[in-house]
Formats: structure tokens, sequence, C-alpha cells
């Protein structure tokens, strides 16, 4: 330890004081600027208006459906698809997280101020994850309960009924990998352009692309394309899909993992 | 302030390529601590990229580069040993400027109030809350300041810092840079600035195309580069250069007569003009400026110059 008069952190182990000094950094910087709460107040204005307007239109169609249809329809997955649109906004606020460093030049700052890099990213991640995921999976069960609510007298779940308290949180999981996968992203690509225009069309265009080549190869492989996550907020199964909500999960958090290492990599290895 | 090392930035063969080319290549130097040492070069000379690497941020190809004999990377809470203005323009313009500085302090474990303090030592406690996307940049170079006095660092850099400020900003600089070396800090300053730099500095590192051109205190400078010339118009000029080359000076002939003489001072010209029958219209010494010296320094190495500059076949 350098002999600096009582103002370098003492106690604990070295390494855990080094953390928590990084972790505290990353979140005064998080909650310092309007792009988090612009972004997740957009989120769950999405996922809960979403939500309303879906249960309150599926309602009619649903009474009017055959009885086949009737079987099929799963009223979590119905009322939560404005996910679908959400995941715009938390995975630009994932992208932005970093990139708005990169541009402003700060990056320099933040890896002057901890040379050890990994560990900066490592905390961003912990921080953004923690904040994120707890208001995504917030907003998750405000969604469900305000789309049920609307879906009732038509076919509508209650938290109770099996595979229902999953397929929620699930949602909330869902939003806070695409946010991840939003930052590693970043950490790749570095330009905000660049870096969101890589993640929507991993997340948005892709699967199209798949779904416009017809054979069962690009089916089967279609299910493992990061956007499979949002099985996890389905619950199960017309059968279409092999893979089940919490495989579907993974499949995306495998994308998250290996972006993770690749980033991790790069940051150690680039000039800043 | 760390009083027990030696506080000396070292680079041994200190070399980055980028591409292909060599932005530094194997220079070495030692930064002492109690003076202000001056960096110099043309732009695009190194002097960003050497200060990048002695901040870790930049690796180096080869060589290495030290602060208090530890490589960068190598340090915990590195705010407390080295405080740095890169860009000064390295903000998120959202942020306040004491939330910035917060987010810095926070990841070094300095407390609070040190951020009132240097905001106030800067000048920007009153705009301290303002979001930093409306600052002027003479706004931005305090606050970059303030950055690099959060840790009270016995070794400080600064790459241009006057950039942009106001005449008061500048004087309020100069004091502020021969006071923190006064107190026996390290100061590395960078600047494509002469008269800046004879302003400020003790002792000056000249940089250009990547190689180190000189390293030599400011007086030794002055002393070397003034009064070594001296302009003698007389009426053969011919004569009186073919006299001067025979008593050992170097001479240049101006097409319009003027001679111009180094090697020689002006009593000794004047001595020799009345010895041999000369007549004097003119005898001047010339005292040359530090820009040029400066330049007589530089000159083999500026790295972008105006075309009309450059003589028939210097292309590489």
């Amino acid at each position: 330890m350098s002999a600096q008069a009582g103002t370098v952190p003492r106690g604990g182990s070295l390494l855990y004081s080094r953390l928590r000094a990084t972790a505290r950094s990353e979140w005064i910087k998080f909650r310092s600027v309007r792009s988090g709460p612009v972004a997740l107040g957009l989120t769950a204005l999405t996922v809960m208006l979403g939500a309303w307007l879906l249960g309150t239109s599926n309602r009619g169609s649903y009474l009017a459906a055959s009885p086949a249809g009737q079987a099929a329809f799963d009223p979590v997955f119905t009322v939560l698809q404005g996910i679908e649109l959400a995941q715009l906004f938390v995975g630009a606020l994932g992208v932005i997280t970093v990139t708005g460093e990169y541009a402003s030049g700060l990056i320099r700052a933040t890896f002057a101020a901890t040379p050890q890099r990994a560990q900066v990213l490592a905390m961003k991640a912990l921080v953004f994850t923690a904040v994120v995921w707890a208001c995504c999976t917030a907003m998750s069960f405000a969604g469900f309960f305000l789309g049920q609510s609307a879906l009732s007298p038509a076919k509508h779940a209650g938290l109770g009924d099996p595979g229902v308290l999953a397929a929620v949180l699930g949602g909330g999981l869902y939003l806070t990998f695409v946010g991840l996968l939003g930052m590693f992203t970043g950490v790749l690509v570095r330009r905000t352009p660049g870096a969101l225009a890589a993640l929507f069309g991993l997340l948005l265009v892709l699967p199209l692309v798949f779904h416009q080549i017809p054979g069962k190869i690009t089916m089967n492989l279609r299910e493992y394309l990061p956007d499979a996550g949002q099985q996890a907020y389905t619950l199960a199964h017309s059968g279409a899909y092999l893979l089940g909500p919490w495989q579907g999960l993974g499949v995306l958090t495998a994308y998250v993992a290996v972006a993770a290492v690749a980033a991790v990599a790069l940051i150690l290895r680039r000039d800043a | 302030m760390n009083e027990r090392s030696s506080r000396v930035i070292e680079a041994r063969s200190l070399t980055k390529v980028f591409g292909g080319k060599a932005a530094v290549d194997g220079i070495d130097f030692q930064v002492k601590p109690g003076l202000v040492t001056g960096f110099l070069g043309p732009n695009g000379a190194g002097k960003s990229t050497t200060m990048r690497m002695i901040l870790g941020l930049d690796l180096p190809t080869s060589g290495t580069v030290t602060v208090n004999g530890l490589r960068y990377q190598g340090r915990v809470w590195p705010l407390h040993e080295v405080g740095a203005l890169l860009d000064a323009r390295a903000v998120h313009p959202g942020r306040s400027a004491y939330n910035h500085l917060h987010s810095l302090a926070a990841a070094n474990g300095i407390a609070r109030k040190r951020v009132d303090t240097v905001l106030e030592q800067v000048g920007l406690a009153s705009v301290a809350r303002k979001r930093a996307g409306g600052f002027s940049l003479g706004m931005y170079q305090r606050l970059g300041i303030a950055g690099a006095l959060l840790g009270d660092p016995g070794t400080l850099l600064f790459d241009e810092p006057v950039n942009g400020l106001d005449p008061e900003g500048i004087i309020w600089i100069r004091t502020l840079m021969r006071s923190l070396a006064a107190e026996g800090r390290t100061v590395l300053v960078s600047s494509h600035l002469m008269s800046e730099m004879a302003l400020t500095a003790d002792q000056l590192l000249v940089i250009g195309r990547g190689r180190m051109i000189a390293d030599l205190p400011m007086s030794e400078l002055m002393a070397r580069h003034s009064g070594e010339r001296v302009e003698v118009r007389s009426a053969d000029p011919q004569r009186m250069a073919a006299d001067l080359r025979a008593a050992g000076a170097r001479v240049t002939l101006e097409p319009d007569g003027t001679l111009g003489v180094a090697g020689l001072g002006s009593r000794q010209i004047g001595e020799l003009a009345a010895e041999r029958g000369h007549v004097l219209h003119q005898l001047r010494d010339v005292t040359a400026s530090l820009e040029e010296a400066y330049f007589q320094l530089t000159g083999e190495s500026v790295e972008y110059r105006a075309a009309a500059a450059v003589t028939s076949g210097a292309a590489a």
C-alpha cells in the first residue's frame, strides 16, 4: 500500500475494497445521467401500456375463437409481448452506458482511476444488472397484473397457476440479458451507431432473415438465435418449439457469456 | 502527498507503433520532482501518446515507462500518486461537474469533501451542479485540472492545459504549476508553444517525430541560442566575408549584401574590420528568439508542414 495520509481506503481485503470503490464509482456514474431513468421509463410505459392494450384487444378475439384456438391461448405471453418492443430501450441503454464513455473520451479517465479494466467492466455490469433487473422485473409483474385484469372474463391466469410465476420472472430476466448483451456489444464496437446496429441486427433482423429461408434446418437453427430468450415469458407450449422457456433463456445467456468473454479479452489488450 | 518516494517519471526505450509507423520511437527520459518540466514538440510529435503510456492507457510496443519505479497498471489507487489532465472534453455532457469528480473520487476512495475543495480551488464551485455540456472550453480545462488534483498526487501530467483558457486563466495555470512544483511535486506539461514553455518550464524535453531531440534546462537553451549571430553591412561584402571566414567565423551572404556572422562576437568583428581597413555600415547583434531556437531544434522533425516549405527532393 502507498503512504497516502489517511486517504487510501483501509480495512477488509484489498481486492474487496478495490471492487467496492469501483462499484460505487460506476453507480454514481449510472445515477447521474438521464439516460437510465429515460430508458427505463420508456420500458415501463411500453410493457404496462402494451399489457393493457393487448389484454383488452385479445379479450374479444378469445371469446370469438374456436375451442382449439382457446386451448392454445397463452394468457401470459399474450399480454407481455410489449417486451419485444421494450427491449429496444433496455438494449440501447446497455449500449450507450459503454459507448457514451468511449465517445466522450471519459473511458480514459475511468481507466486512469481504475487501471484494473476487467474489474471496471465487471462492476459496470453488476450495477447495471442490479438496477435493470429490479426495474424490469417490477414492470413484468405490473404488466402481468394489468394484462390479466384486462383479459378477464376471457381466459386469464393467476400467479399461483403452474408456470406463471416463472414466466413473469422470465420477462424481467429477458430484458436484463438484452441490456447486458447491449453493454458487451458496446465494448466490442465502441461506437454508438455501430453497436446499436449490431445488437438489433442480432435480436431483430437475423430472426426475420431465418424466417424467410424455408427448410427444417433453418427452422431448428432459428431457435438458437438470441431472441429464443423470449420464450422465458411464455407458458409452455404450443409444440412449435423444441426448446422450453428456460432453455430459451439459456440460449440468450450463452450469447451474453460469449460477448462478455470477448469484451474482457479486448478491453485488456486494446489501447484506451 | 507522498513524501517518501522519489516521484520520478522514467522512460526507457519507450516505443509505440501504430499501423507500422512509430509514433514514439525508443525515447529515454527522466522527469524529476520539484521542477516544471515542459514537454515540447510540434503537433503529432508523440507527446500525447507518451502521456497515455505513462498512464497505462496505451500499451507500449516495447520499452517501459514508470512513475516512482512502478508501472501505472500495477497501481491500486493511482489517483493518490498520479493526476492527469489529458483531454479536458472527456466528460459526459449530461453529468454535473460535481458528479463527474465524485465518480472519480469514489473509484479511489477519496472523500466527498475533497471534491468540494478542488472545485473551489479551480473556481468552479458556483457551477458545480450544472451539466458539463454547457461549459466553455476554459471551464472544461478547469474541471480537468480539478480531476488531476483530486488525489493530491505527487506527480501531475497536463496535456496542453492552456488551450482555450482566457489570459486570466493562463496566468492562473502558470502560477498553479509553479506552486505545485515548488511543493516538491513532479510536473510534466506538454505544449506545442515555445513561448508558453519559456514562461513556465524549468526543464525542457523536446520531442519530434517520436524521437527525443533535446533534454536540457530552460536556462541553458536560452544561453545557447541567444546573441550568437551578428549582422554586418560593409562597403565590400565579398572581401569582408573572406576575412571573417579566415578568422574562423561562419558567414552567410544575403542577396542585399548583408552578412550573417556566427562564431565571432560583434566586438571581435569590429576590431577585425579596423585591422583590415573595412568600412562598416552596420554592426548589429541579433538575438535569436526562443521560437527560433525551437525551430532550430525541431526543424527536421515537423510532421506536417505547408507544401511551400518543402524543399525539392525532400519527399520521403
